[in-house]
């Protein structure tokens, strides 16, 4: 009679024995990832982040906003009710890495753009409590005077590249026109707007762009991107 | 090293045979519950494959017996939910504002409907209650920039305030400051008169230069005694109820530089019944009309 003490008795046994029960586990998960042409969804509007969405995107990192805020609308009734459609993976196809999080101590972030006015949202994070007496957000008003470090935007774009976003020459090359036009509501956006639809220019000072100015502008664009309005779970199966 | 297996006295059971310092291991098997339990998980997580999705393919996946999908599950349902709000919802939405008034029933449903939707979504900026924040008006005072008549709400919300929406209300006070429309000492005029038309001017300068400037420049919109004029969004500059402040200085920084308030249309994330709720809440709040 087979008895699980030769095995447990015979340490190359055990071994081979464990490294294949394992393997039958990633191969059955992995392999699918080389013959399925694509895990995300079909939808329309995605597009790369705007130069100041990837830099405040990037300070959205630094910050930490993800130790409280998700990025994530679950399939569940309730969380579709108040915040809007469920997300989707292409909503996250351009982010490296996703900020899906699962800390969700403040509301989800997956909808907010669009949702506030941009000037809520500077003064939102300069003194949180002033506009939500109960809110346990800190501060963030030293963004306001924090001039955003730019220069190498044009590389962070290339990064962004290699990793797969697909970023044209021509808006790695415009990459700080682009970025001083949606910082200044006063600047010409024409091109910005062309080369990224429905980016949100941020009001902005006449001076230099702020850290607030890039975190407001990809806070605004947040879940705003995708055409939801001929979508259904059938067409969004891949 | 293993000696030989032995049979425990006390126990009756074998031991493992081996023995550290003279102390012996009992082999005692997992108990038997242990084991049923762990079969019957074995057994259920197969019909659990079977039913549900499961196992990835090379083109796919297998999609399950009964073809269960979250994002199916939850789009039915909001659909059943939306369906009993609908009885309600439907006569709010085709039933005029008035006539939702004398209908106590309909009135409750537009209430609550109103009130968690404005929980949610106006809280933020107008606050709890609509008592306003520095910068974002109060809804609870007779004070209205655009008009405090139900059907005036409606609108508000339904396209919002200088947004993109081309229905969206519009109003642009020049940057009298900023572009050099007027020259410093003049705005401080203007200020100065203003802060006369509030009753504010304790230490009786004079204004009369400031009142020119402002016939001028600020009657078209704001009228003659400051009293604000709502078709083109221009606030009542006498009421107690303001926006950015009251002192000379916000006065003056409000004329140089004018901060131009934006809010969201809602009309793409609220459906019509929805934003009629609101409205009848927002009039609730103490200063409908």
């Amino acid at each position: 009679m087979f008895r699980h003490e030769w095995i447990e008795k015979n340490a190359i046994l055990l071994l081979v024995l464990t490294l294949l029960t394992i393997s039958v586990g990633g191969i059955v998960e992995i392999i699918p990832l080389f013959t399925i042409e694509t895990t995300i969804e079909r939808v329309v509007g995605m597009r790369p982040y705007t130069p100041l969405e990837l830099m405040g995107r990037n300070l959205y990192i630094r910050e930490g906003c993800y130790t409280c805020h998700s990025q994530q609308i679950r399939a569940l009734k309730d969380e579709v009710e108040r915040y809007g459609h469920f997300s989707l993976a292409a909503e996250s196809m351009y982010d490296h890495p996703f900020q899906w999080g699962s800390k969700r101590i403040g509301p989800d972030l997956a909808r907010v753009g669009g949702k506030y006015s941009s000037d809520w949202h500077y003064a939102h994070l300069v003194n949180p409590q002033e506009l939500v007496p109960e809110s346990l957000m800190p501060k963030y008003g030293f963004m306001a005077t924090t001039p955003l470090d730019f220069d190498h935007i044009d590389k962070h774009l290339r990064a962004n590249r290699i990793v797969g976003v697909p970023y044209t020459d021509d808006q790695i090359a415009h990459a700080k026109d682009d970025l001083l036009a949606q910082a200044n509501a006063q600047m010409d956006a024409d091109a910005l707007m062309k080369r990224y639809p429905k980016a949100v220019v941020v009001p902005g000072n006449d001076r230099a762009p702020t850290e607030l100015d890039a975190l407001v502008a990809y806070l605004q664009m947040l879940g705003t991107l995708v055409d939801f309005s001929n979508t259904s779970p059938e067409k969004l199966q891949q | 090293m293993p000696t030989k297996i032995e049979k425990d006295v006390i126990s009756g059971r074998e031991t493992t045979g081996q023995v550290w310092d003279g102390l012996r291991e009992l082999n005692t098997p997992i108990p038997r519950w242990w084991l049923y339990t762990f079969i019957a998980t074995c057994v259920w997580s197969v019909g659990y494959v079977v039913v549900y999705p499961s196992v990835p393919g090379l083109f796919g996946y297998y999609h399950g017996a009964i073809g269960y999908s979250t994002r199916v599950e939850v789009n039915s349902q909001v659909a059943s939910i939306a369906a009993i709000r609908a009885r309600s919802m439907d006569r709010i939405e085709a039933t005029p504002f008035a006539q939702i008034a004398s209908d106590p029933k309909l009135m409750a449903v537009a209430m609550a409907a109103g009130k968690i939707t404005f929980a949610n979504n106006c809280q933020p900026c107008h606050g709890a209650g609509g008592g306003g924040r520095p910068g974002f008006p109060t809804l609870a005072s007779d004070s209205w920039i655009w008009g405090g008549k139900l059907e005036d709400i409606q609108t508000s919300v339904q396209h919002g305030i200088r947004n993109e929406d081309p229905d969206a209300r519009m109003s642009q006070m020049p940057r009298f400051g900023v572009d050099g429309l007027l020259k410093p000492v003049e705005i401080a005029a203007v200020a100065d008169y203003v802060l006369a038309l509030r009753g504010a001017n304790k230490d009786g300068t004079d204004v009369t230069a400031g009142g020119k400037l402002y016939a001028e420049n600020c009657v078209a919109c704001h009228g003659e005694k400051g009293e604000g004029k709502r078709e083109v969004g221009a606030p009542n500059l006498r009421s107690a109820v303001n926006l950015y402040g009251t002192s000379k200085d916000a006065i003056i920084a409000q004329i140089s530089a004018p901060r131009q308030g934006v809010m969201p249309g809602w009309n793409a994330r609220l459906d019509a019944a929805t934003i009629k709720s609101v409205a009848i809440y927002v009039h609730s709040l103490g200063g409908g009309e």
